[in-house]
């Protein structure tokens, strides 16, 4: 069984206090629950300071570019199924950089999952507004305030019919490290949104300001209905819900694909002799 | 299909026919506009063939022969949707072919809908035939005995078929003419071969999907058109860092932006060189002909696994859309081995580092899972492991590795360009891609008391080297040597001084996104040879 010391990796290079380092030790304990060794799955992440995220643990990687993160994970999963895959991203990468592509994989419903480490801010390149940065929010860049609606990731996804919906907080390591193996155990494609308070440039949504308002979502409501989950996804203000907000049974991509139904596609060897035949329709 | 005037050109000849012709021998006119737009092309001994109670027009110029397809269609086929069939009697008719063959290809294609509708195309192919044999009192042309079946294959399909045969697992793509009969042709394929054929939301993600797979361990090709590969760009660059195996199909069409979707130009070949920003290798194959688009389709996944570079096929319009009649293909030229370390030769090795340093610079490809050792590939300048790093030493290593260390191993594999004509030659045609066919029959043409050879460069980059085939003196010693390309700048030309000072005497540019045609293309040559 693998241990927490087989994904030591390397130091990060986050600012101390960093909401990135509990979603780290949420990760690593949720795939160490799971039994999963690092050889055994692959992550894939972009740019920002969550694309830096697989380095300082142990296991396969893609740090591809900024928000391309989705579409080479599903090159990845359908090429070989049986591998999980999972993205780290950011709120920029993933819904601003790679905004087409989610809507996309959530519609595909491919087998992949995907957590976002929200912050509502860019941290990477210091102190930019993010798609999820609360209106009104002053920058450097907004002096007037940012004037754009914020995004709002979960009521998106559940209004696509994303397959498996969640949000988490890196204050709430615990409740996290759940949410991620659910996430990981889920048949379909997967979006837990963590909000992860960036101590150096959001000097708005700090632990403080998500403490006095996430709350864990109460254990009678129902994730299946769909109504219901939209208007839970649309709370925001002095209370916010943190846990599955909303779960569903999709048939998967991957399972609907006739080719890889004996075998994942790289265990498929390929025999020339075939296009005898094929060339001869040529004719 | 309908939109517009649609037209088909084909050329009949005992010989080898690799090129378009001006001059239009017979036409088959099934609307005024086809007629309006084309009269002006017929040879001197050509013939319309119209139906006048159709078109509700009548032409009494020798040069028109009214015979009625619909009439007979309705009258020998049950149905005026037969029409065509009809004309297509009438043309073998003309020609004194026998109207058997067409049956049997009739039998073939309407198999699905049943005998009575072969029964009904046969009877009103036979009627046109037989109307063109006893009214065409003008014809006088004449085709030779039809010779063994040949391949009838396009460049599109060519390239597809390339893809196949080099064992492609995953092509990812986003519609966009003209390349998208790569992906009609292969998702056809998918079942039969275990292909998985994935309609990306954009470009971007159709190069980053095939990444993806390519990183899980099949091989993987993306295609599209200029506009398509401008948006593939950064992902050309992620590839050229991670050193992830990719074949990119690129389709040429002419113009900037939108410009003229469905026509034809050779004007991205600087752009798909110098695409993506950083410095990485990447090779360049430009086939001329659907043979060469499969042979170097094939080349192209041989060498972007071998030494883990992206690998462009360059092509346009013209050669997608062109039928040939090639002997065949023939598989036990294609390429096909397995550079990745998977299975057991993979859990054998010791220390894995995806991107080691190594003599040849080409590192172990390990397939992720297959092993205990972990595959890591990065978009950042990365370590021997795939780590970030910000070191400039070893930054200067991974650039010498990944780069210059490459480079010259790839270009000992480039072939050097072909030619054909004299083999001392006083006046040189250069070329690359899809002007092969009519630059040679221009030779066969022009050769006659002249000394005079065309150079077909096919695999364009890394520029060829010299050793093989001294081509350089070859230009070098020509009186006079013209390049000739499809587009306004003259992008061979430019990369041919580039790549060895050597500067053309002369050029042919042709951008109003029409093909070169024989007799286009001899008229111009002879106003630069007198």
């Amino acid at each position: 069984m693998p241990t927490l010391d087989d994904y030591k990796g390397q130091t990060p290079a986050w600012c101390p206090g960093c909401g990135n380092f509990g979603i780290l030790n949420a990760f690593k304990n949720a795939v160490v629950d799971l039994g999963l060794e690092p050889y055994q799955f692959t992550i894939v992440s972009g740019i920002g300071q969550a694309g830096k995220f697989p380095h300082y643990l142990k296991c396969n990687t893609f740090n591809g570019l900024h928000g391309r993160t989705l579409p080479v994970a599903t090159g990845m999963k359908l090429s070989n199924h049986k591998m999980p895959v999972i993205v780290f991203t950011g709120d920029g990468d993933c819904y601003g950089e790679g905004g087409n592509h989610l809507l996309h994989a959530m519609r595909r419903n491919i087998n992949v999952k995907l957590f976002v480490h929200d912050n509502q801010i860019y941290g990477l390149t210091k102190g930019q507004p993010s798609p999820t940065s609360m209106e009104g929010m002053i920058t450097k860049n907004q002096p007037f305030g940012v004037f754009s609606e914020q995004l709002n990731p979960v009521a998106l996804a559940v209004a696509l019919d994303c397959s498996f919906v969640a949000r988490g907080f890196a204050g709430d390591m615990g409740q996290l490290k759940e949410l991620m193996k659910a996430a990981i155990m889920h048949k379909g494609f997967s979006l837990v949104d963590i909000f992860q308070p960036c101590v150096t440039f959001n000097k708005i949504n700090t632990f403080e300001w998500y403490r006095q308002r996430v709350y864990p979502i109460e254990p009678e409501y129902n994730p299946g209905d769909r109504a219901e989950a939209f208007r839970k996804a649309l709370e925001w203000g002095d209370r916010i819900p943190a846990g599955i907000l909303y779960r569903n049974v999709r048939p998967v991509l991957e399972e609907r694909i006739p080719m890889i139904k004996e075998a994942p596609l790289v265990q498929q060897t390929f025999d020339i002799s075939k296009l005898e035949a094929t060339l001869k329709e040529f004719y | 299909m309908r939109g517009g005037h649609n037209f088909y050109q084909i050329r009949v000849s005992d010989k080898p026919v690799m090129a378009s012709r001006d001059p239009i021998n017979i036409i088959v006119a099934f609307d005024k506009e086809s007629i309006l737009l084309h009269e002006g092309e017929l040879a001197a001994d050509g013939l319309i063939i119209y139906d006048s109670a159709a078109l509700k027009q009548r032409h009494e110029k020798t040069s028109f022969l009214d015979i009625p397809f619909v009439d007979l269609a309705v009258e020998h086929g049950g149905s005026k949707i037969m029409a065509n069939t009809v004309a297509t009697g009438a043309v073998l008719g003309m020609l004194s072919m026998n109207v058997d063959i067409l049956s049997g290809i009739i039998g073939e294609t309407f198999k699905k809908k049943g005998e009575e509708v072969v029964k009904a195309n046969i009877n009103a192919a036979a009627a046109g035939h037989e109307f063109a044999v006893k009214n065409c009192r003008g014809c006088s042309f004449l085709s030779s005995p039809s010779s063994d079946p040949r391949m009838l294959v396009a460049g599109i399909e060519a390239i597809a078929l390339g893809a196949i045969a080099s064992g492609c697992k995953f092509y990812s793509a986003y519609p966009m003419t003209p390349s998208t009969g790569i992906m009609n042709y292969l998702a056809g394929k998918e079942k039969e071969y275990g292909i998985i054929v994935e309609q990306a939301e954009d470009e971007i993600a159709a190069i980053n999907m095939a990444l993806g797979a390519s990183f899980a361990g099949v091989r993987a090709m993306t295609g599209t058109a200029g506009g398509g590969f401008a948006l593939m760009v950064e992902g050309l660059s992620l590839a050229g860092m991670t050193e992830t195996p990719v074949v990119i199909a690129l389709g040429q069409r002419p113009a900037p932006a939108t410009g003229l979707p469905t026509r034809t130009e050779q004007a991205d070949l600087l752009f798909a060189l110098h695409a993506a920003h950083g410095e990485f290798p990447r090779v360049i194959f430009a086939p001329g002909t659907p043979e060469q688009a499969f042979y170097l389709t094939n080349k192209a996944f041989d060498m972007t696994e071998k030494f883990q570079i992206p690998a462009i096929v360059l092509f346009d319009q013209y050669l997608a859309d062109s039928v040939w009649t090639p002997e065949g293909f023939d598989l036990s030229r294609v390429l096909l081995h397995d550079y990745r370390l998977r299975g057991e030769r993979f859990r054998k090795a010791e220390g894995y580092k995806r991107y080691a340093f190594t003599d040849t610079g080409v590192s172990p490809l390990g397939v992720p899972g297959d092993a205990k050792h972990l595959v890591v590939a990065d978009s950042d300048e990365h370590d021997e492991e795939g780590h970030i790093i910000e070191d400039a030493e070893t930054r200067v290593k991974m650039v010498q590795k990944r780069l210059l260390g490459k480079l010259p191993l790839i270009r000992k594999e480039i072939q050097p360009p072909l030619l054909y004509g004299s083999s001392a030659p006083e006046v040189v045609m250069a070329g690359w891609g899809s002007s092969y066919g009519v630059m040679r029959e221009a030779v066969d043409i022009l050769s006659q008391g002249r000394s005079l050879a065309m150079l077909h460069f096919s695999e364009i980059y890394p520029f060829p080297s010299t050793d093989e085939f001294d081509y350089m003196t070859v230009l070098k010693n020509a009186k006079l040597s013209i390049c000739i390309e499809s587009n306004a700048t003259g992008q061979f030309a430019r990369l041919m001084r580039t790549e060895t000072g050597f500067e053309f005497r002369a050029m042919i540019g042709k951008y109003d996104g029409r093909p070169f045609t024989l007799e286009g293309l001899l008229g111009e040559i002879n106003a630069h040879i007198g």
